[in-house]
């Protein structure tokens, strides 16, 4: 089941230049929400801190409370890679691993992770299979082919199928389609509308349309600051900010 | 304008077509001027080698002059068993410095094994042979097929590290984000991930090196010296295929002659049989539509 996020006076920093101001937010357990605003504004930074990927890049630092759950994301006794196993990460570019075939992209996480029952390997492989909407294309090839052989919509599948594996509480999911065709993307958004009813879900998105089409709420950000957070619904018909009312009709960004 | 110049336009795809010739021509000229040498080598060899190559050649130990027959059965032993110590020393030593280079050395100690590695690969090979005499010679106070394998090894290092480091590099770093994202942990992603996405191009720098050294000679001459006699002690004198093709070739005597050339032929399918055996097994782990 999906849990909730927590978050308060989030601030981060490439170097010296500082990323994301005072973020503060919560985010509801089982539904999506969007992160939209122009490039550069900080979203992806954002979701990197949420499951503390923004410190694997050189010279970076974070300062702030992020709860998901009761897990302290920050805390003393919270390693990275004890928040990372909870939390799916989609990335912009579909990014399998390409020296290993379709089956064991799936288990990595768990494969690597040290867990060696076959069965359960087997089982839960085709359940995220399944849940990705992959399975009927990919199942006669499972061990054969590489994760790198299929088509790039397929590859990004693949990719939430691999995050699913290690039963996540949480799916992160940074531009997910903004490398894929229209029929590609109809899938994922499809898949994110199935996939909100167990997990809680934050996609990054540049496309409007899609933050309206598969979120329940929205949030803006403009310089690194969370301009406005609300219903998807209200930021899109009745903004309270001139700047996302600006936005959202184009007329920057 | 543009339409009426027709003719203009044709006369350009002319002299483009006759400079596409010509690049090709040129191209293809290279080609054959790099594998003129090897294939000359190789007809070279085979011709003067083959006749010598028979059943008591690759079974026997060498004859005293006079005495004809024998063989370099010892020798391709030798070499054997010289180039496992090597591959054993060199390999584990060169892809672990070359995983250090790539993951951890965008420093300044990184620098300096970098910079350890490029000097590494310019010092003559005699010079590693010394090395390995002081290293290993003076203390066991005779020569030995450790000391010879420590000489090659020590040479296998800086090609393979410097091998990995660049084909580790290549791996994009989403690929890495993608192990890191799943939480495992970085050295568990630097095993199980990047080096696995990388291992083709490793495998072929280690082979690289592997033939690189199969056929040193100097390095061997005051540490594995060379043996008239069966031996797969590593701590006694050993024969090897490039020594023993040394002693052939520069003694007065036409069978001794013969028999070098027979072994020059031996050492080269024997290199390119390993690399070929290596890459089979290799391509058969790895994934279809890799590259």
């Amino acid at each position: 089941m999906g849990v909730g996020i927590e978050v308060e006076g989030l601030n981060a920093w490439f170097g010296g230049t500082q990323a994301l101001h005072e973020i503060s937010m919560r985010i509801a357990p089982n539904h999506a929400t969007a992160i939209i605003g122009p490039s550069g504004c900080g979203k992806s930074t954002f979701v990197r801190c949420l499951n503390r990927m923004h410190e694997t890049l050189p010279e970076t630092r974070v300062v702030g409370k992020v709860r998901i759950g009761d897990m302290e994301v920050y805390g003393n006794g919270t390693s990275a890679v004890q928040v990372r196993r909870h939390v799916g990460m989609v990335f912009q570019k579909p990014n399998p691993f390409p020296a290993m075939s379709i089956y064991d992209n799936v288990a990595a996480g768990l494969k690597l992770n040290g867990f060696r029952d076959k069965r359960r390997l087997d089982e839960v492989v085709e359940r995220s299979l399944r849940m990705a909407a992959l399975w009927d294309e990919v199942k006669d090839a499972l061990k054969k082919k590489s994760g790198a052989s299929l088509s790039g919509g397929q590859q990004q599948r693949l990719c939430i199928a691999r995050a699913l594996a290690v039963e996540p509480n949480v799916l992160l999911m940074d531009e997910p389609a903004s490398a894929l065709d229209p029929i590609s993307t109809g899938k994922i958004e499809e898949l994110i509308f199935q996939l909100k009813e167990s997990y809680t879900i934050v996609i990054v998105t540049h496309n409007m349309q899609q933050a309206a089409r598969v979120a329940e709420f929205t949030g803006f950000f403009l310089l690194g600051r969370l301009i406005e957070f609300d219903k998807t619904e209200k930021i899109f018909t009745n903004p309270s900010d001139k700047r996302t009312e600006d936005y959202i009709t184009g007329r920057f960004g | 304008m543009r339409n009426e110049g027709g003719l203009i336009s044709d006369r350009i795809s002319w002299s483009r077509r006759l400079q596409d010739h010509l690049f090709t021509g040129l191209a293809v000229a290279a080609v054959l001027l790099v594998l003129l040498p090897l294939a000359a080598i190789f007809i070279d060899l085979v011709q003067r080698g083959i006749g010598s190559i028979n059943f008591a050649f690759l079974t026997q130990t060498p004859k005293p002059v006079g005495i004809p027959g024998g063989g370099m059965a010892n020798a391709i032993l030798g070499t054997g068993v010289i180039l496992g110590i090597a591959s054993a020393i060199g390999v584990p030593l060169g892809i672990g410095a070359g995983v250090f280079l790539s993951e951890y050395g965008r420093n300044r100690s990184g620098d300096a094994v970098r910079f350890t590695a490029d000097v590494l690969n310019g010092v003559p090979s005699i010079v590693i042979g010394i090395v390995a005499y002081s290293l290993v010679v003076l203390r066991q106070r005779h020569f030995s097929a450790l000391a010879g394998g420590v000489a090659l090894g020590i040479m296998m290092i800086p090609t393979i590290t410097r091998a990995t480091e660049e084909m580790l590099l290549l791996v994009p770093i989403s690929v890495r984000e993608a192990a890191f994202g799943l939480g495992v942990s970085r050295w568990r992603t630097t095993v199980s991930v990047t080096l696995r996405t990388a291992a083709a191009g490793i495998i072929t720098g280690v082979m690289l090196a592997f033939a690189r050294v199969a056929g040193e000679t100097a390095p061997l001459l005051f540490t594995a010296f060379g043996s008239q006699f069966w031996s797969s002690n590593i701590n006694q004198p050993i024969a090897a295929l490039p020594l023993q093709i040394f002693v052939y070739a520069i003694s007065p005597y036409d069978e001794w002659h013969r028999h070098a050339w027979a072994g020059a032929l031996v050492l080269i399918v024997l290199i390119v049989g390993t690399i070929a055996v290596v890459r089979l097994i290799a391509s058969r782990g790895m994934m279809k539509g890799t590259a």
